[in-house]
């Protein structure tokens, strides 16, 4: 019988092998290159956003503003392009039939298919975080920033509270990688569950804006995107992180337990 | 559960709404069995061959194989492999990444590299191994799914048209790679719309038609069914005609269009006699041939009309076959 872990890595092979795999990399690397060479060669700075006045003066800022401006609708993309095409792949190329038929339970490949998705997102985020750093170090400096509380945070801890940050910045993507599991899985068409992803993170930004629904703004997937604001505070403040844990489990586990329900009872049919 | 047959599939069915594409199958395929599921296209040859893989839930009836039941666990698929339709492999890895795929995915195995060659060579791709799948033909892809078949060592192998869609020279070397496997004692479930390949292969035989077993037995049996006619051309047609008639054992009396009669005996005795009768009535017998009815008849009959036959059934059908 083969193991989680073995199809795992085989999920992660086959993700190194295709070319959307790189695209969405690519751009999570790409975009943070773009804003810190426009920053440096057109000066001035974003305004209205948080943190958006620092940028010239620390480095730290830059991975904060980006993370600010990729709630839109980059991450989502990028999350989704994967994760949209985890198990539609397997329909587009008639290869469910081939992994269903050696040693490997359903629940195995889903397993395994849902880790790799997790793990794409995961590495998409830490791209993005590490040569936002990198790249905003070294055009504004490792100095200190100051917290939306207006405190002066040193280098050193502001550098941690954005790691923190960026972990939280994945609670909500997880979960957006779970609904694209989730599409994936019933659509059964990678296009599909990308665009779907994709409506069902606006819409729900639409909810964002909807007068009259402010009973559920704190529920919402999209206000979980702020959640890591709460680590610039000083002192820090937890409470919308530990809202963001359990909001996002209430929509990833939902969509997780249904794509897996869907995908353990499906007929693997030719077309 | 030693002992159990390879598979035994009873009762099986599979609706999709209102079409019925499996409906009651009962079929036993036996361990060293060349087995021929033999139907034309659309008779939901393929949809059994996904139920009896677990890739398709039945709607009725049970699949075990060796015993055990593919809808609830892949274990039971110990020692089976096989693919339906045409097999199909990730295109933007290499032949060879694709079987390290497959072979990770049967479980840890450290003889598995050296399989993977081995079954290469077998279906001679070993040089086109490193070539990513996107780039085979349609015969290569079907070698590449007969060797990751073979990768997993079976007892049972299930191959759905193997040679459908290959050249002669592919269809002639699959051919042949059935029948070195089947002398290797592994036992094969082959479905095929082509009986002059079932023929060719298989001892026995299921034909289906509208997702119906018509006949499950051996072809030898079904050959006896089938019985024997005779053509017979005298030097006096019209007085052989008398005698016939009047012959006992001796059945369904026809022209033939070139000259000559065709009847029906009910034995080699019946033959005896009636030749003693006609020389004796002054038809000379100038030919006296046995006629096999051709399998091919026989499958037409079966898969257009007709439900479920016995082997007396069968012969009871061929009578009507027009020779």
């Amino acid at each position: 019988m083969a193991g989680v872990l073995t199809i795992y890595r085989w999920e992660l092979r086959k993700l190194r092998a295709q070319k959307r795999t790189y695209l969405g990399l690519g751009a999570a690397a790409v975009i943070p290159l773009i804003f810190v060479v426009a920053l440096v060669t057109q000066g001035g700075e974003p305004h209205d956003v948080p943190f958006g006045r620092y940028v010239h003066q620390t480095g730290l800022a830059i991975p904060l503003v980006l993370l600010l401006f990729g709630l839109l609708w980059m991450f989502p993309l990028i999350t989704a392009l994967v994760a949209g095409d985890i198990v539609a792949a397997e329909d587009r190329h008639d290869t469910l039939k081939t992994i269903l038929t050696r040693s490997a339970e359903r629940q195995q490949i889903f397993a395994a298919k849902t880790l790799a998705a997790a793990s794409y997102a995961i590495l998409a985020i830490v791209i993005t975080g590490a040569v936002a750093l990198i790249a905003g170090i070294l055009a504004s400096g490792f100095n200190p920033i100051t917290s939306l509380s207006g405190t002066r945070v040193s280098a050193s801890h502001g550098l941690g509270l954005v790691g923190a940050s960026l972990l939280a910045y994945l609670l909500p993507i997880l979960a957006v990688a779970s609904i694209a599991v989730f599409l994936s899985t019933v659509l059964r068409n990678s296009g599909a569950a990308i665009v779907g992803t994709l409506m069902f993170s606006l819409l729900l930004q639409l909810f964002d804006i909807l007068p009259g629904l402010h009973g559920l703004h704190p529920y919402l997937l999209s206000t979980q995107f702020n959640a890591w604001q709460g680590f610039l505070r000083t002192p820090v403040d937890w409470a919308p992180v530990v809202r963001a844990i359990w909001v996002c489990a209430l929509y990833a586990l939902p969509a997780l337990a249904a794509a897996a329900l869907v995908f353990l009872r499906r007929d693997v049919a030719g077309e | 559960m030693t002992g159990a047959a390879p598979i035994e599939v009873r009762g099986l069915g599979k609706r999709y709404g209102e079409i019925l594409a499996v409906d009651d199958v009962d079929l036993t395929v036996e361990s060293g069995d060349v087995f021929g599921y033999l139907g034309p296209n659309g008779a939901g040859k393929t949809t059994s061959l996904r139920m009896m893989l677990g890739l398709i839930r039945p709607s009725a009836g049970s699949v075990r194989l060796f015993g055990r039941d593919p809808q609830l666990s892949v274990a039971a698929l110990e020692g089976v492999a096989g693919f339906v339709e045409a097999p199909c492999f990730y295109p933007y890895l290499s032949g060879r990444t694709n079987l390290e795929l497959c072979a990770a995915l049967d479980g840890p195995d450290d003889g598995a590299p050296a399989r993977i060659e081995e079954v290469l060579e077998i279906v001679g791709l070993r040089d086109r191994a490193t070539d990513k799948v996107g780039g085979y033909s349609h015969g290569m892809r079907q070698r590449l799914g007969i060797a990751s078949a073979l990768l997993r060592q079976p007892r049972l192998l299930i191959l759905d048209e193997p040679t459908t869609g290959l050249d002669p020279g592919g269809m002639r070397d699959m051919r042949q790679l059935v029948r070195d496997l089947a002398a290797r004692g592994i036992t094969v479930l082959l479905s095929s719309h082509l009986l002059a390949e079932v023929e060719e292969l298989c001892n026995r035989v299921a034909i289906v038609r509208r997702g119906r077993v018509a006949y499950e037995g051996s072809l030898a049996e079904l050959r006896r069914a089938a019985g024997l006619s005779y053509r017979l051309r005298t030097t006096d047609d019209e007085r052989a005609r008398r005698v016939l008639a009047a012959q006992s054992g001796i059945a369904e009396v026809s022209d033939l269009s070139n000259g000559g009669l065709v009847f029906k005996a009910a034995g080699e005795g019946a033959v005896a006699e009636l030749s003693l009768a006609l020389v004796e009535s002054g038809a000379l017998v100038l030919e006296l041939i046995p006629r096999q009815a051709t399998l091919e008849d026989l499958f037409f009959q079966l898969t257009e009309d007709g439900a479920t036959a016995t082997p007396d059934d069968v012969a009871a059908k061929i009578a009507q076959v027009p020779v």
